[in-house]
């Protein structure tokens, strides 16, 4: 169980639809250091999948994938 | 390691241009390039309308011939008889209902996927021969067009991993 704090950047993708999410998701992994996390939220139940291909796509590390409800939550590990 | 592999690579060609059917290619583009890929969209035909400066912002959906198209009043889901859509002012009808779908959804602008597209290293080619045909010169294009004939965006699509006609 994480929480928000534990991470480096907070990129909020509620609402928006594909392909957005992974458009933002992919700028800001750049924002953050080698190691560190992002939480990203989203609402898109496509994002299940897409972000879990991104990550496996770009060779970044998916750590949890959760559902709150209507909303969805990402950490992902910025590996390189 | 990561940087050592080589990159996967997405050639796309864009035939059409109404707007319903310039978003899937800008949406998989956009997409291929933020997962690291490579990607091209070669632009002919009534594609070649969505990289035309003179025409982007005003490309159009027409409900004729197109039985998918909704009611334009969701509280009156009766189905609209195609052949209404002969009528004048259907076509800005059903394009302003189009976009406002859009917008409720947050569906960005087409030019914003150019936007991600061209910065993440995507190509966007004009194919020369539409240009001739339609009398559209490399001014009345947006920046950053490559105008290429088949030969060129085939050498393009031979090393591509994915490929795909819209």
């Amino acid at each position: 169980m994480t929480t928000v704090l534990e991470h480096q950047l907070v990129l909020d993708c509620k609402n928006l639809l594909c392909p957005m999410p992974i458009i933002k998701l992919n700028a800001a992994i750049d924002q953050i250091g080698v190691g560190h996390t992002l939480v990203m939220f989203a609402t898109d139940p496509g994002s299940q999948y897409d972000v879990q291909a991104w990550a496996k796509q770009r060779q970044h590390d998916l750590v949890e994938s959760k559902k709150d409800g209507k909303v969805f939550s990402y950490v992902v590990r910025r590996m390189h | 390691m990561f940087d050592q592999q080589k990159k996967r690579r997405i050639a796309l060609v864009a035939s059409k241009g109404s707007l319903d059917m310039a978003y899937p290619p800008l949406i998989l583009a956009s997409t291929a390039v933020s997962m690291g890929w490579e990607a091209a969209i070669f632009f002919t035909f009534y594609g070649l309308d969505i990289i035309n400066k003179h025409k982007l912002g005003a490309l159009k959906v027409a409900p004729i011939g197109n039985p998918a198209m909704p009611a334009p009043v969701a509280a009156f889901p009766m189905q609209v008889p195609n052949f209404l859509g002969v009528l004048p002012g259907s076509t800005a009808l059903a394009t302003s209902l189009m976009k406002s779908w859009f917008d409720k959804a947050n569906i960005p602008p087409l030019s914003e996927l150019i936007d991600v597209t061209r910065e993440g290293g995507g190509k966007l080619y004009a194919c020369t021969t539409t240009m001739g045909v339609m009398g559209v010169t490399e001014e009345d294009l947006i920046e950053g067009v490559d105008c290429r004939g088949a030969a060129a965006f085939l050498d393009y699509a031979a090393d591509a991993d994915v490929s795909l006609f819209v």
